[in-house]
């Protein structure tokens, strides 16, 4: 039976699953709520300067009839007092004294302003610190967020000053919004963090209003960038946690963050080396209810593997991700067309001919122009018994593509848009060819 | 049969198929796979361009949607609601190899035509005059589709209709709870903002003459369908009670308050017989009862058809042929059946009948007899043009006729298919009328 029990960096909690700093994790009342239902850890919505926030405040993308593929925020950092939030920080630590808290922050850059909100957190009982150098709208236009998180220096400089406080561990949040992430991560080593968080949302802007001419979140006639999350970042926050996780220059704990819905995409994170993930949009959109499947759907996939802990998965796929320069270029694969699966939409044909290298055919090599031009000359008629009464000429038969193998060059294309699994399937040639990458080819 | 009350045809007749409404239109949308050389579009006989239609609607260009649908099938609004789509579009879906549920093609065709006829565009462009005129005789789909391609041509259109409204068989002869004449009417409007004029007069009569015409205009269209219904041939047709399935149908979609009650027996087993045994059964008749001279194997109605009469409370007998209408004070109270037996398939496949030698009685309020359409041949002998069975010969990808003045399509050529075979006629038509006047003119 599968064990989820997580330390990170020294912070001990039931499950990896937490809640990232956001609306869920905005009062006391909804982190019990939260934990009741499941959560391991919550990182609690950052506490800080004072500030003022707008309405509206989220947009989002929507994609073929799916709300919600991608949720952009312009809110800012905690708007509730912070003796409100550091007393209900208490309270939780209190009634639910085996789950993570961890207080999130962000202050302005002065180390006494630093010392305080640290050791005033630590004081209420939070378990960690998360330093929020990434919130990419509002307070990066006041020095803070990332502003912060986008200047190494910055970064270094005041990990160093929290460090000098702190008793809990340390987290760093870092922003994706910067050409190389592990600048900043770095500089957090360099600064004493024991941990980052990876990725905060990237700078968007979600959409126009077509009638109106105004972006979304419209503000009274106006928007503003905001941060972007959900499921259409995670194949982005699933790259820069590889970038810093095998980096042996940075070699600390990583939280996962970004588009992680379900515990197929936390075993994704995981297995890129995470040692916790957390969960903001989809707890959004449908509650904190998700965490049961994401506990029990892990749970039963590692017994299925046979990974008793976290641990004996964490990192195994980071070998298998390398410089492009060292992989096989004798490796061959072709698309295979299983005909009795087919259902004759023609997808991959179109794909081949207009978005890869014409070799699926139909009708002898006809071009599309020609095989559609075919189709509209034909006279076809509503098939009516009595009229056709031996004429039947019937409904056209389904067309099954044909591959050209040799002029196949592997790329995927085709299985990726036939709809229906199974029916191409991509699969591997012998060419007798040795095993050869590019960096090798190049030395010779 | 004590007074019924009246009746309410709106009440009595609601959609077969509800519209859809914006949400459920793009979900439906959606799902669609964008087929390449879709299927649909190969088995609709105008071969309207359906995934992109149904793209459009998913992108909420309904103005696109809408144009391109019209530009391949100017009847788009009536095919949406009347189409046999089991057997034509929705029938070659993919989606059914696949075990789900065909696209609901119809449904959103006839999304993007309410947008249209409800938007302020209600009108397509045509094209600078050609100096060409045509002359389309018969005003249902065949001519009406004939008449808009011709005039996005540039060709001057003049239909002849011999009805009070034009429209054909869309405007007098189908089930209304698929298309109302007032639809059909739209339709009619639309050629008109399109330049196309309606001229009422029985050709052949009214002073309109085939030879006049010949005279008067470039080419002849001919879209005059297929004549009155076939009659049974046996004693009592002409009594008080017996009404024809088109004259039924035409009776109760034009003229207010026509309850029916009582018992009412529907004879023949087609489409036509079909519609007419349910609207009898919405009407009021307290039993309808169809019979058809083979088996439920045999019957030519679409099996959806079949399905629905069933659902309506439809009661069907087999093997039963009609030889008598029994009176009683001049007014059908009855007809006596030759009990049938199937036979040897004939050359077609069909199974014959042969009477066993009984016969039934069976006591009811009204007969409608539904027993196909008569063919028109006359007139058009003596104007150099073939007619086979008393269809008209045409060379079938132009719609030609022996005469090459003349050209034809619908039910007239065909015998008698969908509204969309008749639009795929009169489009043919009109493309080969109008690059052969292109020819002629150098």
């Amino acid at each position: 039976m599968a064990d989820l029990t997580t330390n990170f960096a020294g912070i001990r909690c039931p499950n990896p699953f937490w809640l990232a700093s956001g609306p869920p994790t905005n009062c006391g009342e909804q982190v019990m709520r939260a934990f009741d239902a499941g959560w391991g850890g919550a990182v609690w919505k950052t506490l800080g300067e004072p500030i003022v926030n707008v309405s509206s405040r989220y947009s989002s993308v929507d994609w073929n009839g799916q709300r919600m593929m991608g949720l952009n925020n312009i809110e800012l950092i905690t708007d509730r007092p912070l003796e409100t939030n550091l007393r209900e920080i208490a309270e939780v630590k209190k009634r639910y004294p085996k789950h993570a808290v961890i207080a999130s922050l962000m202050v302005e850059s002065r180390r006494e302003a630093w010392h305080e909100i640290v050791k005033r957190s630590e004081d209420a009982g939070a378990d960690g610190l998360e330093l929020n150098f990434g919130c990419p709208h509002g307070m990066s236009e006041r020095g803070m967020g990332a502003a912060v998180g986008q200047v190494p220096e910055y970064s270094c400089m005041i990990t160093e000053w929290v460090k000098e406080a702190a008793r809990t561990p340390v987290l760093v949040k870092l922003t994706p919004n910067i050409t190389d992430i592990r600048t900043v991560a770095y500089a957090a080593r360099r600064g004493g963090a024991d941990a980052l968080s990876a990725i905060n949302t990237i700078n968007s802007i979600t959409g126009i209003d077509l009638d109106t001419l105004i972006p979304r979140p419209n503000v009274g006639g106006a928007s503003s960038h905001g941060g972007y999350c959900g499921p259409a970042v995670k194949p982005i926050a699933l790259h820069l946690v590889q970038q810093i996780a095998s980096d042996p220059e940075v070699g600390l704990p990583i939280s996962g963050i970004g588009g992680i819905g379900g515990w197929r995409d936390a075993a994704e994170f995981i297995l890129l080396g995470c040692g916790t993930v957390q969960v903001c949009t989809a707890a959004m959109h449908y509650g904190y209810r998700i965490v049961e499947d994401m506990i029990d759907g892990l749970s039963n996939w590692m017994d299925e593997k046979g990974f008793r802990t976290i641990d004996d998965f964490r990192g195994l796929t980071l070998p298998k991700i390398m410089d492009w320069q060292h992989l096989d270029l004798n490796y061959k694969i072709v698309a295979r067309i299983h005909e009795e699966k087919c259902i004759g939409c023609d997808l991959c044909y179109i794909a081949c001919w207009d978005g890869a290298h014409q070799c699926i055919h139909l009708d002898g090599h006809a071009t599309p122009a020609a095989v559609e031009a075919a189709s509209r000359a034909r006279i076809a008629v509503t098939p009516i018994p009595k009229l056709d009464a031996g004429n039947a000429a019937g409904a056209p038969g389904r067309r099954v593509p044909r591959i050209d193998e040799a002029e196949c060059v592997g790329c995927n294309l085709c299985w990726l848009v036939c709809p229906v699994p199974g029916c191409i399937t991509m699969e591997q040639i012998d060419n007798g060819l040795p095993k050869q990458s590019w960096a090798q080819r190049a030395g010779q | 049969m004590s007074a019924p009350p009246a009746v309410d045809i709106r009440e009595r007749f609601p959609d077969l198929h509800t519209a859809l409404d914006s949400q459920s239109a793009v979900a439906e949308a959606n799902r669609c796979l964008f087929c390449f050389d879709a299927p649909c579009t190969a088995a609709c006989p105008t071969h309207i361009d359906v995934p992109r239609f149904i793209k459009k609607i998913s992108t909420g260009n309904l103005k696109g949607s809408a144009v391109t649908i019209l530009n391949a099938n100017i009847l788009g609004l009536s095919c949406s609601r009347v189409c046999p789509v089991e057997v034509l579009c929705e029938g070659s879906c993919v989606m059914l190899r696949y075990n789900k549920k065909p696209i609901e093609i119809g449904r959103l065709q006839r999304y993007a035509m309410d947008w249209f006829y409800g938007s302020h565009l209600r009108s397509l462009t045509v094209a600078a005059p050609v100096g060409v005129r045509v002359a389309c005789v018969g005003g249902g789909p065949a001519s009406m589709a004939c008449a808009a391609e011709l005039r996005q041509r540039g060709v001057a259109v003049t239909v002849f209709d011999n009805r009070p409204l034009p429209g054909g068989l869309n405007t007098y002869g189908v089930a209304e709870y698929k298309l109302r004449a007032a639809d059909a009417q739209r339709e009619v409007e639309l050629l008109r903002s399109m330049g196309v004029e309606f001229r009422r007069g029985e050709v052949g009569a009214d002073g309109v003459t085939l030879e006049q015409l010949e005279k008067d205009f470039s080419f002849i269209f001919l879209g005059i369908g297929l004549g009155a219904m076939e009659r049974m041939g046996i004693p009592g047709e002409d009594l008080a009670g017996v009404m024809d399935a088109l004259r039924f149908i035409e009776r109760y979609k034009t003229g207010p308050n026509f309850p029916v009650a009582g018992r009412v027996a529907v004879i023949g087993g087609g489409n036509t017989a079909m519609d007419a045994a349910n609207a009898a059964r919405r009407l009021g008749a307290d039993e309808v009862h169809l019979f058809y001279r083979r088996t439920e194997r045999e019957m030519p109605a679409f099996a959806f058809e079949y399905d629905r009469s069933k659902v309506e409370g439809v009661q069907f007998h087999w093997l039963a042929q009609p030889l008598e209408i029994l009176g009683c004070d001049g007014h059908a109270a009855g007809v006596r059946f030759a009990d049938m037996q199937l036979g040897a398939a004939d050359a077609s496949g069909r199974r014959s009948v042969t009477p066993t030698g009984s016969t039934f009685e069976f006591a009811c309020d009204m007969v409608i007899p539904a027993l196909g359409q008569s063919r028109l041949t006359a007139l058009l002998a003596a104007r150099g043009i073939e007619t086979i069975a008393g269809a008209i010969v045409v060379d079938r990808p132009t719609g030609r006729t022996a005469n090459k003045k003349y050209y034809a399509g619908g039910d007239c050529v065909n015998g008698g298919r969908e509204v969309v075979d008749a639009v795929a006629d009169g489009k043919r038509a009109a493309v080969a009328m109008s690059l052969s006047a292109e020819v002629n003119h150098g």
